[in-house]
């Protein structure tokens, strides 16, 4: 009896005249399906392709503390780089990390201020990729200080030596930066996770689960005098989240850029690098998402539109990318500074390391190109080896940006030729593992996806438009 | 009230379910109406405008999150200021070690801003939230599990003032309520 004063002529706005849109959750699957479908991943027991990734991946990741065990006994000299490469692999593989969790704060922070509604399948599993990319981006600073034990002095703790950090140096920053990155995503994701969380505590039957479920859901009753503060914490944490992710990789830039060293003293270096991270963290968000997908049947949530819509974004920011590689050679020439003109020239031309560059424009700028075709972005073979195109590239990005530099100093006494050593690339294997194990681990014993948020996006459940259902099976007879 | 104090001492409250979004959103205005104070909805997920039905206003939790961001911008001044310029200058990349060694700041004076304001939020909203509570009366409720599912639920709680066992359970029926359950402390 409630309700139905208004609705028959109101149209819900996705339905209207012209603009009907594709629904966000197909085959009209209600609430309870949604919960089932996905506490079902947590409750029931992995398939076996489960047990194939992840067993791989933890003996990857026992090689990763291998590594670090006979780096920190034998010392970093383990490593390939040297004067004039001081920074090798250990700082591309950091840059690589942290660019791919950019990807899961733009999910959950830059499209939830923007009201894209689609995000709420995407955005649990890329926050995890957020934290867990973080985790793995971190190893490699904390260990190429050189003494690991010795990483407290980043704090700015008093010590013996009274001597306090350079706030003047962007490596500070970055310190800064990247652990307040970690800190807000983790408490972002935490805070999305505990209606999801009471959930799983409600529908648990054993022990063990339903009290640790119930710890970490701390009693959740999602009644909405709780509802009110919760989303107002949300959209806070997404306002705030917003210009750190921003920052986060524009500081990270600052590493580069605030430096006099030619190829790397560009202002266009803070906006290329949130570009490129957000490029390269889409990328891995489908690399990881189109599996889960048909492994766990979310085919109805995680469909073809989301599908579309994070190639539309990779497309258009390796456009981005693309145009700032040029942009940047474009400069060199038209700056007609002596050193920056040889350092383009020996990036692209006569360098040690050209195939690189060759090898990173392919991947980044045209291959995404496809995109352009709906085609294309509809073909999940074609979006996911693009995807992996897209990073494989953002990693020779990072590679170009560091080595090729670095290897031709301002004297040609000073000039050398950097390759990585077998510790470096079995600790890359290592972090590969960890990521992977971690993702693994996360979609074994946590919800992929967002379930409270997925139900307030059903069109039947919102309050203002109770008919919605029933005006939309009138128009489509009508239509036909 | 002191006809039913012997009942409502073991009565928490009345859970009762509602078919659609919709439904609740109505009824929660009824309620609002009739001038109930201790009671609430419990849904899967926010309902868009509930807080409007119940007539709740904005969360303050806001006000709060600007003076943990305020505390995080001084702190992080003082810390960078205290250090580089008065405890210990150092002069180094010919940065200056006085008030225009400000730029150089900016980074760190952001990010810490947004940490202390992120923790604000987390700490602040469970305090407003009054979370973590692990035991509630709610949970005894068989009804109530479908709160985190796919249920629409509303909870009358017995100390309010307006409550009477009889009256109460009438106006829930006839606001539109399917299942009723009472649950007891």
């Amino acid at each position: 009896m409630a309700g139905t004063s208004t609705a028959d002529t109101k149209v819900h706005p996705s339905e209207a005249e012209g603009v009907a849109r594709e629904p966000l959750v197909l085959n009209d699957r209600p609430m309870s399906w949604i919960t089932d479908r996905i506490c079902g991943i947590v409750e029931n027991r992995q398939p076996f392709i489960w047990w194939a990734l992840f067993v791989p991946a933890a003996m990857l990741f026992g090689l990763l503390m291998g590594t670090l065990v006979y780096l920190v006994s034998t010392g970093v000299g383990v490593w390939g780089n040297n004067q004039p490469v001081a920074w090798g692999w250990a700082i591309v593989n950091f840059v690589f990390w942290i660019g791919i969790g950019h990807a899961g704060t733009l999910i959950s922070a830059i499209l939830f201020l923007t009201r894209q509604k689609w995000r709420t399948s995407v955005n649990r599993a890329a926050e995890a990729m957020t934290l867990i990319a973080v985790m793995c981006a971190g190893i490699y600073p904390g260990f190429h200080v050189g003494r690991f034990w010795m990483v407290w002095f980043l704090a700015p703790v008093p010590n013996a030596n009274a001597i306090w950090q350079n706030f003047k140096s962007p490596l500070l920053w970055d310190v800064f930066a990247v652990s307040t990155y970690f800190l807000i995503s983790v408490i972002f994701w935490y805070i999305g996770l505990i209606p999801d969380l009471a959930t799983l505590r409600d529908r648990a039957t054993k022990k063990i689960p339903k009290f640790l479920y119930g710890f970490f859901s701390l009693g959740w009753r999602s009644g909405n005098r709780q509802w009110r503060h919760y989303e107002m914490a949300y959209l806070l944490l997404a306002a705030l989240s917003t210009p750190l992710v921003l920052s986060v990789h524009s500081v990270v830039s600052f590493d580069f850029a605030t430096s006099v060293v030619p190829g790397w003293h560009t202002t266009i270096f803070p906006p290329y690098f949130v570009a490129g991270a957000i490029f390269g963290g889409f990328a891995m968000v489908l690399t990881l998402m189109l599996p889960v997908r048909k492994l766990y049947g979310l085919e109805d949530l995680f469909t073809h539109k989301h599908i579309d819509n994070m190639s539309k974004i990779i497309l258009l920011t390796g456009t981005i990318v693309g145009y700032a590689y040029i942009m940047e050679l474009f400069i060199s020439f038209y700056g007609a500074n002596k050193f920056e003109t040889d350092a383009f020239h020996l990036r692209i031309l006569s360098g040690p390391y050209t195939w690189a560059y060759y090898c990173m424009f392919f991947c980044n700028v045209i291959a995404p190109q496809i995109f352009w075709f709906q085609w294309a972005r509809h073909n999940l073979w074609v979006v996911f080896i693009v995807a992996n195109f897209v990073n494989f590239g953002m990693w020779f990005e990072r590679f170009v940006i560091i080595p090729t530099t670095l290897a031709r100093d301002f004297l040609p006494g000073q000039w050398g030729y950097y390759s990585p050593s077998i510790t470096e690339k079995l600790m890359f294997a290592g972090t590969f593992g960890m990521f992977f194990m971690l993702f693994l681990l996360f979609i074994r014993f946590l919800p992929v996806i967002a379930m409270s948020e997925v139900k307030g996006v059903l069109p039947q459940n919102d309050p203002h438009f109770p008919d919605w259902k029933k005006l939309r099976e009138k128009r489509r007879q009508a239509e036909s | 009230m002191s006809a039913s104090s012997d009942n409502s001492k073991s009565l928490f409250g009345y859970v009762a379910e509602f078919s659609t979004a919709s439904d609740l959103y109505h009824a929660a205005e009824k309620v609002h109406e009739a001038g109930f104070r201790r009671w609430d909805v419990h849904t899967p997920y926010p309902v868009h405008g509930m807080d409007h039905a119940m007539g709740l206003g904005k969360s303050w939790l806001s006000a709060g999150v600007l003076v943990g961001g305020t505390t995080g911008f001084l702190f992080a001044l003082f810390l960078q200021f205290f250090t580089q310029v008065s405890l210990y200058p150092t002069v180094v990349q010919g940065k200056p070690t006085n008030l225009f060694t400000m730029p150089a700041f900016f980074p760190v004076t952001f990010e810490l801003t947004i940490l202390f304001s992120g923790f604000t939020i987390l700490f602040g909203l469970l305090a407003i939230i009054a979370l973590p509570r692990w035991n509630h009366p709610l949970f005894n409720s068989k009804l109530f599990e479908k709160a985190t599912d796919d249920g629409f639920l509303m909870v009358i709680e017995a100390r309010d003032p307006k409550f009477k066992k009889e009256k109460t359970l009438d106006f829930l029926e006839e606001i539109g309520a399917g299942k009723i359950e009472e649950v007891a402390h």
